[in-house]
């Protein structure tokens, strides 16, 4: 048995599944410290269902913990960047672009030193590693203790950036290392900052991890624990400390698993409404569609893999109001407040939960405070829900033609007929708790993004088959039991402007976890 | 009238360029990175107005060439772009006094100006192009008879190279894979122009045009639609002015091939249903594209071609959309607008009109296609 706990802002949700079944399902708040909102809710959720802690084969966590410290600038340490390279790049050094009050934070200092690699492979120059090491004698002496280490052309080959690794190991074995090439993609700013994000969180991580450790031993849980990613797959503990920055966006991710695991469906559409808005995703095979352009993280722009989210301001909470040019819904919301300003609850406040409850398609709260609406009101507001639903799928979907749906969250009794170019409307049992079952579904990937030289069709298909096998080999390592590992995405793109068959290749494979549990 | 480039309208002109860009020349983002770091360091750049140039002037052309998946890997460097230029400089014995662009849709709009900064010049309210073009040659330097070379292009290593090509057809054939050699993300000079040729041969007004269409787009605190103000802003233009909307709905099919070098495809957008605006257009258009977007028809009929301007902006904020961003769904609205006249010459037409894009269609004035479009 596993259990899949995701925390929330407000909510930590737990469930237990064993192989297909769901055998149980908790909320509790989310508590400030984190570890103990999830202590309660394992401890409420293995008294539920009447198990022993050494029942549990392993424990799967998604958070938005590290995304939020980002954001709110909280617990980060300074960085000292060394980006290698040099002298190609040096007119836009690392933190060129980040907002002032994080560099106040988080800019601990940036060297640019020689090395990197051309596009199809070539030296930029060679590696200068006298000049990392005066870098890193830099950094201690100001007293930091991460480095992220970035490189022209990672992606292609990682060798430079494993070697800065090496070097800072051996002469400063207390410092931290965070490369470029295992958190970000094509896109040498976006990819520096991903790992310098990544750095000013990894003391966080540690007590983060330590914490959750801690927690699962007083419950009397030995079993191992792992974290969401944002790809959907999981990471071990271990790995998390050393990059959290792969948490970012999880959440989403895991609503989007969950839907997919919940229904069986493959390629569907996925609405999941909250109490404020709601999130429109789109899975392919079974994985969130990725999004293919920039991503700001409080302010800083960064290409790191993240669901493609559409959120609109329809909730459980929306404000329906009546305007000389007919009813509106949103985009404000009571949000949690909906119990106490809605309607229904007593309240003096016309939400959309509210127009459910009066049409007669929910029922929750008291029906009575609601029967005086005029029916053409909740007809009209009916149908700007309707329409609001509608547009965000069509804006999602890349193909016409129907695609099945499926609704979850707890907004989802807004819905009642199927939205247009919708084939199916699924509402799966459970759908409350998505994302804590996205967490437990309990499969690992791995993922490559590399240009290789491919001038024709025998190297082009070289270069796939090393893609596949880099790929599969990574999933493997991140503990994917091999013969469940497969390819899910494998796109080969070739880069305008060049000659000599430049071509960008990316590739995942996920696998499911080995344990004898989840198959 | 805008006087300088400050750090207040460097957005303003990335966001302007990358209209005239047309679906295609370069993400602006990096280059105004780099403005910004030389406008802060060495001030603001004064805008020169072309016919305020003397004779006599100077007047050197900064630009990176490439390809955009290098450059957002080995960014650039202002350093880098000097070299390309002193080269320049001293094969010719003459010393830059102003600065123009080459091209000011897309990403080469931000380097001329980050480079004029540091060498404390102006920069020409002008360029090559007036939008954006996929070769060296496909200038209106070029059409008026100014030579592409002598050219240099320059590595970050100091490595640079001089040429001494004939036309500027084969200055293209030369530097595009010497510039792969080193690294496919290099700096370059290149059409070097006293002040009377650059009055002549330079597209006038285009880097205040660039401002004056990135500030309508971005100014906050408007009430009307961004869509209505981008329309005014180049309605106001001295050429840019025959400017409409003429088609908006949502994508609903996309083909891109990237297999020779460029982005071929094209792209249909179907009007939408019910919510569709008032007076809207009904039917469907398709645009094509070679990097930059060449064509449009609606509902068959020809609206807008290549030399003039055809972009697809997002419907409710007027952002341009880049080619390779076009995604199905998108709300979006497709702007026509006219040419610098330069460009629509015979003559003219013979190096940038619809044939040499392989279009088996003639050129036709967006001004005798608008006709009654909203």
């Amino acid at each position: 048995m596993r259990i899949g706990v995701d925390v929330g802002g407000t909510n930590t949700d737990a469930v237990l599944l064993s192989g297909r079944n769901v055998l149980g399902a908790v909320k509790r708040p989310t508590s400030k410290d984190v570890s103990s909102g999830i202590s309660e809710a394992i401890t409420a959720l293995i008294s539920e269902c009447a198990i022993t802690p050494d029942a549990i084969d392993a424990v799967m966590i998604g958070t938005t913990h590290f995304t939020n410290a980002f954001i709110q600038r909280r617990e980060l340490v300074p960085v000292f960047a060394i980006r290698i390279g040099f002298p190609a790049g040096r007119g836009i050094p690392p933190f060129t672009a980040w907002p002032d009050d994080l560099k106040a934070v988080v800019r601990g200092g940036s060297a640019m030193v020689r090395g990197g690699f051309e596009f199809d492979g070539r030296e930029i120059s060679p590696l200068d590693e006298a000049a990392i090491l005066a870098a890193v004698e830099e950094a201690r002496a100001a007293g930091i203790g991460q480095i992220a280490v970035s490189c022209i052309f990672s992606q292609l080959n990682p060798a430079h950036e494993t070697r800065a690794a090496e070097l800072i190991a051996r002469h400063a074995p207390g410092m931290e290392v965070s490369l470029s090439s295992d958190v970000g993609r094509v896109g040498l700013l976006e990819r520096e900052n991903a790992a310098i994000m990544n750095a000013s969180l990894r003391p966080l991580a540690a007590t983060i991890t330590s914490a959750f450790r801690r927690a699962l031993t007083e419950l009397g849980i030995t079993a191992p624990f792992y974290i969401s990613q944002n790809d959907g797959t999981l990471m071990s503990a271990d790995h998390m400390q050393r990059y959290p920055v792969l948490t970012f966006a999880a959440g989403p991710t895991n609503s989007l698993r969950g839907a997919a695991w919940l229904t069986g469906a493959s390629d569907a559409i996925v609405v999941d409404i909250g109490g404020t808005t709601s999130d429109v995703g789109v899975l392919v095979a079974r994985f969130p569609r990725q999004s293919t352009v920039h991503v700001d993280v409080g302010g800083v722009r960064t290409n790191f893999r993240m669901p493609d989210i559409l959120s609109i301001g329809l909730g459980g909470g929306s404000l329906v109001r009546e305007t000389a040019d007919g009813v509106t819904v949103g985009p404000d919301s009571v949000g949690f407040r909906l119990r106490s300003e809605g309607l229904i609850f007593g309240g003096e406040t016309l939400t959309t939960s509210d127009i459910a409850v009066a049409s007669g398609q929910a029922a929750f709260g008291d029906p009575a405070r609601v029967a005086h609406l005029p029916p053409a009101l909740v007809a009209e507001a009916r149908g700007a829900i309707d329409r609001l639903i509608d547009d965000a799928i069509d804006r999602m979907k890349t193909a016409p033609g129907d695609i099945p749906m499926i609704l979850v969250g707890g907004g989802s009794v807004l819905v009642s007929a199927t939205p247009q170019g919708v084939s199916d409307m699924m509402r799966p049992e459970h759908a409350g708790v998505a994302n804590a079952i996205g967490a437990a579904i309990g499969q690992v990937s791995g993922e490559i993004d590399r240009i290789y030289n491919a001038p024709d069709a025998a190297s082009r298909e070289a270069a796939l088959a090393d893609a596949r096998a880099q790929a599969t080999g990574q999933a493997i390592a991140a503990g994917a039991s091999a013969e469940t590992v497969e390819i899910v995405n494998i796109e080969a793109v070739p880069l305008q402007y060049l000659p000599g068959g430049a071509t960008r290749v990316v590739c995942r494979a996920v696998g499911d976890l080995a344990l004898a549990e989840v198959r | 009238m805008v006087r300088e480039i400050t750090l207040d309208n460097i957005e303003h002109l990335a966001i302007g360029s990358a209209f005239l860009g047309t679906g295609g020349g370069g993400d602006p983002y990096l280059g105004s990175l780099l403005c910004r770091e030389a406008i802060a360091q060495y001030g603001p750049v004064p805008i020169v107005r072309p016919e305020d140039l003397k004779d006599e002037d100077n007047v050197f052309v900064a630009a990176a060439m490439g390809a955009p998946t290098v450059m957002i890997e080995k960014l650039f460097s202002i350093e880098d772009q000097h070299r390309a230029v002193e080269v320049l400089e001293r094969f010719l014995g003459r010393t830059a006094t102003a600065i123009i662009s080459a091209e000011i849709g897309g990403c080469n709009s931000m380097m001329p100006v980050a480079y004029a900064a540091m060498r404390g010049l102006p920069i020409v309210d002008a360029d090559g192009m007036g939008r954006a073009f996929p070769a060296l040659q496909m200038t209106s330097f070029n059409i008026e008879g100014v030579a592409c070379a002598p050219m240099t292009i320059a590595d970050e290593h100091g490595n640079s190279v001089l040429y001494q090509t004939v036309t500027g057809l084969k200055a293209e054939e030369l530097a595009r894979p010497v510039a792969a050699v080193m690294g496919a993300s290099v700096c370059m000079s290149c059409y070097p122009m006293t002040g009377a040729q650059a009055r002549r041969a330079a597209v006038p007004l285009t880097l205040s045009g660039a401002i004056g269409i990135g500030e309508a787009i971005a100014r906050s605190g408007d009430p009307r639609p961004p869509l209505d103000r981008l329309i005014d802003a180049l309605r106001a233009h001295a050429y840019y002015s025959d400017a409409a909307v003429v088609f908006r709905g949502k994508i609903t099919s996309l083909e891109r091939d990237t297999t020779r070098g460029w982005v071929f495809g094209s792209c249909t957008i179907s009007a939408m249903g019910a919510e569709a605006a008032p007076g809207a257009i009904p039917g469907m258009a398709e645009v094509r594209f070679q990097n930059e977007n060449l064509v449009v028809h609606v509902n068959g009929e020809l609206r807008g071609i290549v030399p003039d301007l055809v972009t697809i902006v997002d419907a409710e904020t007027a952002h341009a959309i880049p080619t390779e961003r076009l995604a199905y769904g998108q709300r979006v609205a497709v702007v026509a607008c006219s040419a610098p006249p330069i460009l629509t010459t015979p003559h003219a037409l013979a190096v940038v009109g619809p044939r040499c894009f392989g279009l088996d269609e003639d050129y036709v004035p967006v001004r005798d296609l608008i006709g009654n479009c909203a």
